[in-house]
């Protein structure tokens, strides 16, 4: 690693911006007690209440930070905020798939695993606590986290804004809880993977603008002649992600003191800008993100330069243009115009390569440095990571031809292609920056253990291929079911005998998915040993990453 | 910035750029994935031309295959509904359902049709082979509450049991220690007495005492002997049968709280042949009268 640091930056934490946030913080807390007090609904006055709890919070961190007399990071980069997010993504992370376990065992057992006292724990309200909890606050506290820390150093520049990326992180999280809370208690505008109501989005829409100040502040004041093309893709996450949701998110309230609110948009408007959305979240989000955690830490820790400069431009803009076009694929077979149908499934097939330039410049990075795959298993996750990454970037423009989708649509199979990309592209990778970030951060030689790194691999993997394959033959069955005719042009199975025939890839589904809790909670072990600077006993070989350069 | 340089191990040139250590190669972009990329967009250009795609002022264009997938559901609809015509109108024409059970080829098709519209609508409370469940009646025994010929079980999937519907087939199992219509002693008495009847052990001293008791209160609907009465919709009480269970403390529980389920009205949703098929299957699972 260079050893090149920023000038010490000394003014950027200091006095000038603290009056303005005190300001900000109080109007908040007013406008917060306010509405508490004058709630339409218990809900708002529930969540009113969590704003202004968390802006005292919010007051009280301020105070702290100034009596305390703000010391500068002694290596002028702001880690401090990287550290908080390694710790809140590993929060976030156990417990997303531990609602993602909870969900598959109601699937799977739906008569134990209902409990009619509690409104709460039911599969519509758990669903998207899962479904948000490992998208937004597992996989976006990585990349908020990963990013601060990537460009800092490939930009040789201390994060722009003083606080603000300490607002960015706590702003999130509160996001989180809001959305969180809320799934439990009933509120939701019943929009895939954007739930939140319209506060909450009000909200986040704040937090991720400053976040696109602070990467762009950072990235302008760089010491590096060029972007590195890590940052493209993030910088291309950050701006997308902040279009996908304004505009999806576009709704009027029942009352500026309540829950609720009716989308701007109807009928198969609504759809198709629901779809433009879902599709550009896992785009933009799942992909563009992680490509960009790809792009640095694989390069990092394989000590090898990128395949290839050419191939990087290329097909980040295929990527970023053809992307947005494609959300119409989950509309197929409905009332979306047959038009539209098309241009959506063309795009996603002319979408192939430009994903698997992404792959290519992943795996050939390793040219010349295969042999460490056996020894580094930090490593060999982040590279399985890219084929998974490679295998749902296939399957994906396959299941968006208008025949395939015919049969795959609706079943379990385009669950386990969301988890074949979940938990091996996004899960892996993430795991790996984790994995690499922990002793980096904290000043470590090595990982606590690389025995259990290896443990942690082997155990999700069994559990990720468990989950896939269950996922596929559940859900082709399912499909190949609903559409059987008996001679006299009769259903040949009725709904609740394709039901019966999913048990057992249900439970199978619910042990994969187990398993990569498991793996999770081995890695949480692991960090926290690592952060405490513990390295386990007969364990002396010193992490590959940390060695000395060939 | 770095100076280009030659990698080692892969003999492949720099570009000259470094950051945080990492530099990148000056590989040209793999010949497979150019050209496959340039297939993928020829191919798609070459489905605008055949399907409907790209959208102009006054509408899109239609492509030269003019593909139109409502076009084809109506068709293939068609095309069922003129397969399954000739069967379904004798279905219709038949003067007694029993007609159709002398006519193999005619109960063939229909038992197929009524196991179909069975398990889409009749599967979720009765059960995927009409074995039922505690509450919603098992159709593949010999016990009928409302009757078991092919004209009772067509009238009640028809108007339904205590559904709402005008002609709806309708009883009560009366509320007896709730509406406190009997004392407590004698709704107990009376368990014993029920126990009694289906041949089970019970305390004798007690179905004496019941004996006038279930003369006088029950034995307007369930029958003096508790056979019950199909023309009132009063279950059987001397066989092992129980729409909600028999052991003491459930038929204390009826007794005490009194029983209505329901069962909804189909002539709304169904069709008449496919209520007369679904009547035939039904028939057909079990003891049909």
């Amino acid at each position: 690693m260079t050893s090149v640091s920023p000038r010490a930056a000394t003014a950027t934490t200091g006095g000038g911006d603290i009056p303005f946030i005190a300001a900000a913080l109080g109007i908040g807390l007013l406008l917060a007690l306010f509405v508490a007090a004058r709630a339409a609904d218990p809900l708002m006055s529930a969540h009113a209440f969590m704003f202004a709890a968390a802006f005292v919070g919010g007051g009280f961190a301020l105070v702290h930070h100034v009596s305390s007399g703000a010391k500068a990071d002694p290596t002028g980069y702001e880690f401090g905020v990287v550290k908080a997010g390694v710790f809140a993504s590993v929060f976030w992370g156990l417990a997303g798939f531990l609602v993602g376990v909870v969900i598959a065992a109601q699937l799977a057992f739906p008569n134990i695993f209902y409990f009619s006292d509690f409104g709460w724990t039911n599969f519509g309200r758990l669903r998207p606590l899962h479904t948000s909890a490992v998208i937004f606050a597992f996989g976006g506290n990585v990349l908020i986290a990963t990013s601060f820390y990537v460009v800092q150093r490939t930009s040789r520049a201390k994060l722009w804004g003083g606080l603000a990326p300490w607002f960015v992180f706590w702003g999130y999280q509160l996001f989180i809880v809001i959305a969180a809370t809320g799934y439990l208690m009933g509120v939701t505008q019943s929009r895939e993977y954007a739930e939140p109501e319209w506060y909450a989005d009000l909200w986040l829409t704040l937090v991720w603008v400053v976040y696109l100040l602070v990467f762009l502040g950072t990235l302008l004041k760089r010491k590096e002649p060029h972007i590195y093309v890590a940052n493209w893709f993030y910088l291309a996450f950050i701006v997308t992600i902040a279009m996908l949701h304004i505009v999806n998110n576009l709704a009027i309230p029942v009352s500026l003191t309540g829950v609720k609110s009716y989308s701007l948009f109807a009928g198969v408007q609504d759809a198709l800008t629901q779809w433009w959305y879902g599709h550009n979240a896992v785009g933009f989000f799942l992909t563009a993100g992680f490509l960009a955690i790809m792009y640095y830490f694989i390069p990092k820790q394989a000590d090898r330069p990128v395949y290839s400069y050419r191939l990087s431009i290329i097909h980040f803009w295929a990527l970023i243009f053809i992307y947005i076009w494609a959300g119409p694929h989950h509309l197929h077979y409905t009332a979306l115009p047959e038009w539209a149908q098309t241009l959506g499934m063309t795009f996603s097939i002319m979408l192939w390569m430009p994903s698997w330039g992404g792959m290519i410049n992943g795996l050939m990075t390793l040219s010349g440095a295969w042999d460490k795959l056996r020894t580094d298993p930090v490593l060999r996750m982040m590279v399985v990571s890219v084929a998974f990454y490679g295998m749902s970037t296939f399957e994906g423009p396959l299941m968006s031809v208008r025949a395939v989708n015919s049969l795959s649509h609706y079943t379990d199979w385009t669950i386990g292609h969301v988890h074949s990309g979940a938990l091996g592209w996004v899960g892996y990778i993430s795991f790996g920056a984790l994995y690499c970030l922990t002793p980096w951060l904290w000043k470590r030689k090595s990982l606590y253990s690389n025995a259990l790194v290896e443990w942690h691999f082997w155990v999700s993997t069994i559990g990720i291929l468990l989950y896939i394959t269950s996922m596929w033959v559940s859900g082709i069955m399912q499909g190949l079911m609903w559409r059987a005719y008996d001679a006299f042009g009769f259903l040949e199975y009725s709904f609740v005998e394709t039901v019966e025939a999913m048990h057992p890839y249900y439970i199978i589904r619910m042990t994969g998915g187990l398993l990569f809790l498991v793996g999770a909670l081995i890695m949480a072990y692991n960090l926290w040993r690592t952060a405490k600077g513990d390295v386990r006993e007969k364990e002396f070989a010193p992490s590959p990453a940390l060695a000395p350069a060939e | 910035m770095a100076e280009k340089e030659i990698d080692q191990p892969t003999g492949v040139e720099t570009t000259g750029h470094e950051w945080d250590g990492i530099k990148e190669l000056n590989n040209p972009l793999p010949r497979w994935w150019v050209i496959v990329f340039y297939i993928s967009i020829i191919w798609s250009v070459i489905y605008w031309v055949f399907m409907p795609s790209w959208p102009g002022i006054n509408g899109y264009l239609k492509g030269v295959r003019n593909h139109t997938e409502r076009a084809n559901v109506e068709a293939s609809m068609a095309e069922l509904a003129a397969a399954r015509s000739e069967q379904m109108s004798r279905l219709l024409a038949v003067e007694s359902l029993g007609e159709i059970e002398n006519d193999p080829e005619l109960l063939q098709y229909t038992l197929k049709a009524g196991e179909s519209i069975f398990g889409d609508n009749c599967a979720t409370c009765h059960g995927a082979g009409g074995q039922g469940f505690t509450g919603y009646p098992a159709l593949v025994d010999d016990a009928w509450i409302w009757g078991g010929s092919l004209s009772d079980i067509q009238q009640t999937i028809r108007y339904g049991i205590r559904s709402g519907h005008a002609d709806t087939r309708f009883n009560m199992m009366q509320a007896f220690g709730r509406d406190g219509l009997l004392p407590a002693d004698q709704i107990s008495d009376l368990v014993e007495y029920v126990t009694a009847l289906s041949g089970r052990e019970a305390d004798e001293a007690a179905v004496e005492r019941a004996a006038p008791v279930f003369a006088q209160q029950c034995a307007t609907c369930h029958g003096a002997e508790g056979r019950g009465d199909p023309a009132q919709g009063a279950p059987n009480l001397t066989d092992p049968i129980w729409l909600y269970g028999g052991d003491k403390i459930t038929i204390q529980e009826t007794l005490y709280q009194g029983r209505g389920g329901v069962m909804p009205a189909w002539s709304d949703r169904l069709s008449e042949e496919q209520i007369a098929a679904l009547a035939v299957y039904v028939h057909s699972l079990g003891g049909g009268e």
